[in-house]
């Protein structure tokens, strides 16, 4: 399930949705900050828990380019093929 | 034209909804003068202060008073440089022996602030080929440190050795540097850092540790050396940093080292070349409230004393609070009107504590940090404690 960019999106989105303060509404194309309302802080704690599920760690400079879950997606994905 | 202030639209929101429910400006209490370390006049009114970083109480010694005043008078009251062009007096150097000395260790850089020591250490250690490890509950001035770098920055859980390790892992192939950062007691929390454990860790991964003492320094460890002390494990610290604002009372802050390489820091650390340095009666001061640190070690065990009385109190309360009895004791509370609301009735009972929102605080949730100090009375703590017992009441109610 983890080894696509599609894969990844899925799971983050199921993460997500275990939170009972996210819409409902969400898909890939959310973008994190404004549909979610998550602040950075958040952002970064939610990563966290993304990074256990992967076995990855995301330096913090790669979140500056991320809106979407879709680019969270991807910006895993290809750390985890790096790694390998 | 584009308004240059558009993009703090969602913190006004948030500030003028904050202020529109409170009585008073929580970002602007004023505090017209202290009476004593432990006293202050607010709102015409005499408040304890319960939300200082003053805990030796020395702010107020009366020998760093003197010695900044003699010096003042024969020396002027600043030095108008940097330390490379024209800011090195022989005070600098004196304090720099000094603390060396204190700490046993070969190197010691002063800095204008403690958040100066930080980002001037950090950027001139690390660069963009580097990788640091942060504590994910830093210190803004460590975060800002890290941006200034330029190095990858990694977060690893708050105090976690296992989340620490895994991570320091993933990176067995990267060819940079890695210099793992973290605090001694968090100032928000008054969460200890298992620094013992985190020494071992990057004994075996090849990484450096920096701790941040700013505020275990004076407060934890039988000489006041901090938490490192406290556990045994200072030979294993690459680089302490810390500051002279909290404990001494001053201002001012250190990266304290046995490695030699530091002293071309001195020319590429950007927060220590380009800042004037401290004036001359702030280090006489320094000096001063550093030789009563270490001639009245009583004051540790009272603050032990007090801290445990604070913890006590507030528990008994029905409070929540950490489990880590420390100078700084936070109280959780479940919102921010809730805290908002809280915070003043403390305020109006003669209790100050410190208002402390997300996301400066962990968890998103917002806290009461109360701190004590050596100076404070068991009479003061319990009333402090009764203050919060009753507002609590009055807000469960
Ligand atoms: C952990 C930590 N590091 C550094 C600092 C900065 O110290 P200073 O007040 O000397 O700039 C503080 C205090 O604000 C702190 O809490």
């Amino acid at each position: 399930m983890t080894d696509s960019v599609a894969g990844i999106s899925g799971m983050i989105i199921e993460k997500l949705l275990a939170n009972p303060k996210v819409p409902r509404d969400i898909n890939g194309n959310s973008k994190i900050v404004e549909d979610l309302a998550f602040d950075s802080l958040a952002v970064m704690n939610f990563v966290m828990e993304i990074e256990d599920e992967l076995d990855v760690s995301v330096p913090l400079d790669k979140l500056a380019d991320i809106r979407t879950i879709n680019d969270l997606a991807a910006c895993l994905h290809t750390l985890k093929a790096s790694q390998a | 034209m584009i308004d240059i202030f558009a993009k703090h639209a969602a913190l006004r929101a948030a500030y003028e909804g904050l202020t529109a429910a409170s009585p008073r400006n929580p970002f602007e209490v004023v505090i017209e003068r202290p009476l004593s370390a432990t006293v202050g006049l607010i709102e015409g009114r005499e408040t304890l202060l319960f939300g200082t970083n003053n805990y030796l109480g020395l702010s107020q010694s009366s020998r760093a008073a003197d010695a900044a005043i003699e010096t003042a008078r024969t020396m002027g009251v600043g030095t108008t440089g940097s330390r490379i062009a024209n800011g090195t007096f022989g005070l600098h150097q004196r304090l720099e022996q000094r603390l060396a000395s204190f700490f046993g260790r070969k190197h010691c850089m002063v800095f204008s602030t403690g958040y100066q020591a930080n980002l001037g250490t950090i950027s001139a250690l690390v660069n963009k080929d580097d990788v640091l490890l942060l504590d994910a509950d830093s210190h803004a001035s460590i975060y800002d440190g890290a941006k200034l770098s330029g190095a990858q920055v990694i977060r690893f859980r708050h105090n976690d050795p296992v989340d620490l390790e895994k991570r320091l892992a993933r990176l067995k192939d990267h060819p940079g540097a890695k210099l793992i950062i973290a605090e001694g007691i968090y100032s928000m929390t008054g969460n200890v850092a298992p620094l013992d454990k985190f020494v071992d860790i990057k004994t075996r991964y090849g990484a450096y540790l920096m701790a941040d003492e700013a505020h275990s320094f004076g407060v934890l460890g039988e000489h006041g050396r901090g938490v490192a002390e406290m556990q045994g494990c200072e030979d294993g610290i690459d680089f302490i940093v810390g500051t002279f604002s909290k404990s001494l009372g001053t201002v001012g802050g250190y990266c304290i080292t046995d490695h030699d390489g530091v002293d071309l820091m001195r020319l590429c650390s950007r927060p220590y070349m380009f800042t004037a340095s401290l004036p001359p009666e702030i280090i006489a001061a320094t000096l001063a409230a550093l030789d009563d640190m270490e001639a009245r070690p009583e004051l540790r065990v009272k603050l032990q004393e007090n801290a445990a009385r604070l913890h006590a109190g507030l528990k008994a309360a029905g409070l929540q609070t950490g489990e880590h009895v420390s100078p700084v004791v936070a109280v959780t509370l479940e919102n921010i009107p809730q805290a908002v609301g809280f915070w003043n009735a403390l305020l109006e009972n003669g209790v100050y504590v410190n208002l402390s929102l997300p996301p400066a605080t962990p968890d998103n949730r917002p806290l009461l940090r109360c701190s004590v100090m050596a100076a404070h009375s068991a009479e003061e703590i319990d009333k402090a404690a009764a203050v919060f017992k009753a507002v609590a009441e009055h807000f469960q109610a």
